[in-house]
């Protein structure tokens, strides 16, 4: 049985590793593809949770985490397509017209 | 009596209709009148007044049928404020229906004299519609002073008081917008203003006493002041002095009594009706009623009753000599008035109220028929001198032109009437003016005839009902007070010599003018009313004949123990003095030195104006016998001019002071303008707006503004519009949230 740590530890370099490339990467799908990387870091620590303690709900949750994050992704791809669509580029920093 | 007691009541009952029959005549009049001919209103006019009369005749039966038991007949609430209470009652004694039936049987018969009077007034001025109003001012007149008379308390008489005071006043002005020539000025409104504030200072008097009367005596009822009034005078005789003097300066002002009586002779320039009616039959002896009816206050305090009767007869002998010097026959006459109210007064004030009252009557019945006929005689003239105008003139330089007419008017376009009497020149024929008459016994017999009788009455000529009033005033005063009497006796004698004066320069001798050549006696409208009053003059004085007393009985059912006593005193000269010449209490010595006095009066006038008749334009013959004198007698001793000089000057420059320094200078400039707007302006201007303002509030709100400003100039740095640097700004955040629960 492996201990509880290493499945947090795990999490928290992936949601790190997530983290860093929504902060550093200028392409949006990269950005959208850390973004997923946080989120299954978050699901990893529900998963092993639920099943260090015997609780079911913990599982449960990260089936609805996983239909949220699809639900993000299709919407989240819509409007890059329609960026693109206006700007011919996706790159984010291109896209700082709402600012004070 | 046959009447049954029931029967005796309802006719009590009935007392509240003597007001409301006038008062329903004038609604009448106000709201149907524009649709009645002349005639149907004066008619419904006398009517309502005569109504009133044949109730106050019911009233007297009932009353003779009760024993002249005083009857107190409940009519309204009217005002109940803590202890006060006063309620409208009827007061239905022997002195009030007495008055009522003056009031409203000689006020009858003046209607009906009006009806034909004002026909012919209204037309000469041009102005039908004022008929109606005539009327109606008429009725109000007469309903008010029902009310004076019935009222059972001080406060409802003084209802009526004010209520006559008014009509007076509207009637003075009744040709408000001319003279009484019938030119454009505003003389008769000057006369009705002169006689409403006149009035009104005494009324202040009354009101006083009114005042007073309430504060010691807890009530203004009749009954209750006068059941308590020998107890206050006992405690507080000051009390009951004030009271009665209070009441004297209002009987001065209503009754035309020294020091106020200079209104009466202005009054003259209300119609003659007016003049017989008010200011001299009825509203001016209201204050001879008042003392009368206060008799239970004047008879406990024998101080105010000298100083009253002293006010009497000092204005009985001054009017008289005043009217010695008058040339304007209704002036004459009102100096007259005042006068014989100076008897009635000296009389009342004496205590003898019986003979006041029956000088009250009598002078109402031959003051009215002397007024009435001067009317008549101010009609003939102005018929002559219309006749005059419209036949060309008789060769005669005084005689007016055309224009000066005041009925050419008729004769001109309506429409340019204001025109018309502004091209009036000022020289306008004063058919009033005694100058201008003459040799009317031929012209108008009836009149004159009429005229005699009343001038005999006034000069108390034997049997006229003068006569015996008059000698009643004069016996009374005879017995206790020798100054009044003497007073009293010399103003009797200046009586016959004014009258005298009058009949010798008015009927006798040649016509001074034109028109009284040709003036015309009047119509049986007008005299009908006068033969009424003319035979009331002659036979008036059998209502109190020595030995039968009919008068003095009947007002001693109300004047209780003055009217007794009176009897008992003219029965006491009988039984005990018993001096021969006294029979029946008529004290004969006074009589026949009254009526030698009035005969020797007549006689001298004759002397004087009758012997050689006045000459058209000549002075009166008496300015040259008595120069300065009768100058005095001719300007009303200058009364009128030291009042001006003393209080009506003295009054305006008080008013302008009051206006000009304290109110315009001292107010308006200095307090207000300087001191509360210069204070508020500084305050506003310096303190509030520069420094509380603008470095206050001005200030912080400003700083407030700048500081949100700046605030959004750093702030709007951190939205940048990258979105990466969101994201790590919700790291941080995150991170920063999270790093505080865990070290928390």
């Amino acid at each position: 049985m492996i201990p509880l740590a290493y499945y947090l530890a795990i999490s928290a370099i992936l949601f790190t590793l997530g983290a860093l490339g929504v902060l550093i990467r200028r392409n949006p799908l990269i950005i959208f593809m850390s973004v997923e990387l946080m989120l299954n870091a978050a699901n990893l620590a529900f998963v092993a949770f639920a099943r260090a303690y015997d609780v079911l709900a913990g599982q449960i949750f990260v089936f609805f985490v996983i239909a949220v994050a699809a639900a993000e992704v299709a919407v989240g791809l819509a409007l890059i397509v329609v960026i693109f669509r206006t700007k011919h580029s996706i790159d984010v920093d291109l896209m700082n017209s709402l600012k004070g | 009596m046959l009447m049954s007691e029931t029967m005796i009541s309802t006719f009590f009952n009935l007392v509240p209709l003597i007001v409301f029959f006038p008062v329903i005549g004038l609604l009448i009049n106000i709201v149907f009148g524009g649709w009645m001919k002349e005639k149907a209103i004066g008619w419904l006019a006398s009517a309502a007044s005569g109504l009133a009369f044949v109730v106050s005749v019911l009233l007297a039966v009932s009353l003779s049928g009760a024993h002249g038991e005083a009857q107190v007949v409940p009519f309204a609430e009217w005002i109940r404020i803590g202890e006060l209470n006063i309620p409208w009652n009827f007061r239905v004694d022997t002195l009030s229906v007495t008055m009522m039936l003056v009031v409203s049987g000689v006020g009858t018969l003046i209607h009906i004299y009006a009806i034909g009077y004002m026909h012919e007034d209204v037309r000469f001025k041009n102005d039908p519609g004022r008929f109606r109003r005539f009327f109606v001012f008429l009725n109000l007149f007469i309903a008010m002073m029902m009310i004076l008379v019935s009222g059972d308390s001080y406060l409802m008489l003084f209802v009526g008081w004010e209520g006559v005071g008014l009509c007076s006043f509207l009637l003075i002005g009744f040709w408000y917008e001319m003279d009484t020539l019938g030119r454009p000025s505003w003389a008769n409104s000057d006369a009705a203003k002169k006689a409403f504030v006149v009035n009104r200072i005494g009324d202040l008097g009354f009101i006083l006493a009114a005042m007073t009367m309430f504060w010691y005596f807890g009530s203004l009822q009749f009954g209750e002041v006068f059941a308590r009034a020998e107890e206050i005078a006992a405690a507080q005789p000051l009390v009951m002095i004030a009271i009665t003097l209070f009441m004297l300066i209002g009987v001065a002002g209503k009754s035309a009594q020294i020091p106020l009586y200079v209104w009466l002779p202005d009054a003259m320039a209300g119609p003659t009706p007016v003049s017989a009616l008010i200011h001299a039959a009825t509203m001016v002896t209201a204050g001879v009623y008042l003392v009368a009816r206060s008799a239970p206050l004047y008879t406990l305090v024998p101080q105010a009753q000298y100083i009253v009767a002293l006010v009497g007869a000092l204005t009985a002998l001054f009017a008289a000599t005043i009217a010695v010097g008058q040339y304007d026959i209704k002036k004459v006459l009102a100096y007259s008035t005042i006068s014989q109210l100076g008897f009635m007064v000296a009389a009342v004030g004496m205590g003898a109220y019986v003979a006041g009252m029956f000088h009250l009557v009598t002078h109402a019945f031959f003051k009215a028929l002397l007024f009435l006929s001067a009317g008549s005689v101010i009609l003939g003239l102005e018929r002559g001198h219309h006749h005059l105008a419209h036949h060309g003139r008789h060769g005669s330089p005084k005689s007016p032109t055309s224009d000066s007419d005041p009925r050419s008017q008729e004769t001109s376009d309506s429409g340019h009437h204001e025109e018309v009497r502004r091209a009036e020149p000022v020289e306008a024929f004063d058919p009033g003016d005694m100058r201008n008459m003459g040799g009317l016994r031929k012209t108008m017999p009836v009149t004159f005839w009429l005229y005699l009788i009343g001038t005999l009455a006034l000069a108390g000529i034997f049997p006229l009902a003068g006569f015996w009033s008059k000698d009643e005033i004069l016996a009374d005063a005879q017995l206790h007070y020798p100054l009044v009497y003497i007073l009293l006796t010399i103003a009797a004698f200046f009586t016959a010599f004014y009258m005298g004066r009058q009949i010798w320069m008015v009927f006798f001798g040649k016509a001074r003018h034109d028109a009284a050549a040709h003036a015309e006696e009047s119509k049986l409208i007008v005299t009908a009313p006068l033969m009424v009053l003319a035979g009331l003059s002659i036979f008036g004085g059998a209502l109190n004949l020595p030995y039968l007393h009919t008068f003095t009985h009947w007002l001693g059912y109300t004047l209780g123990g003055e009217g007794a006593q009176a009897v008992a005193e003219g029965a006491a000269h009988v039984t005990e003095v018993t001096p021969w010449y006294v029979l029946g209490g008529l004290n004969l010595a006074v009589a026949g030195l009254s009526t030698l006095l009035a005969l020797a009066a007549i006689y001298f006038s004759w002397l004087i104006y009758g012997r050689k008749p006045l000459a058209a334009g000549q002075k009166d013959p008496l300015k040259k016998g008595l120069g300065f004198i009768f100058t005095g007698m001719e300007r009303k001793w200058f009364v009128d001019e030291i009042y001006w000089a003393a209080f009506v000057d003295r009054y305006v420059d008080i008013s302008r002071f009051l206006a000009d320094v304290i109110d315009g200078r001292f107010w308006h400039d200095w307090f207000h303008d300087k001191l509360l707007a210069g204070t508020y302006n500084w305050l506003s201007r310096v303190a509030l707006d520069k420094v509380i303002d603008t470095r206050g509030i001005d200030a912080f709100f400003n700083g407030l503004g700048e500081l949100t400003k700046q605030a959004s100039t750093n702030l709007r740095r951190l939205q940048n519009g990258f979105v990466r640097s969101y994201a790590l700004a919700v790291l941080f955040g995150v991170v920063a949230i999270l790093g505080y629960l865990l070290i928390r």
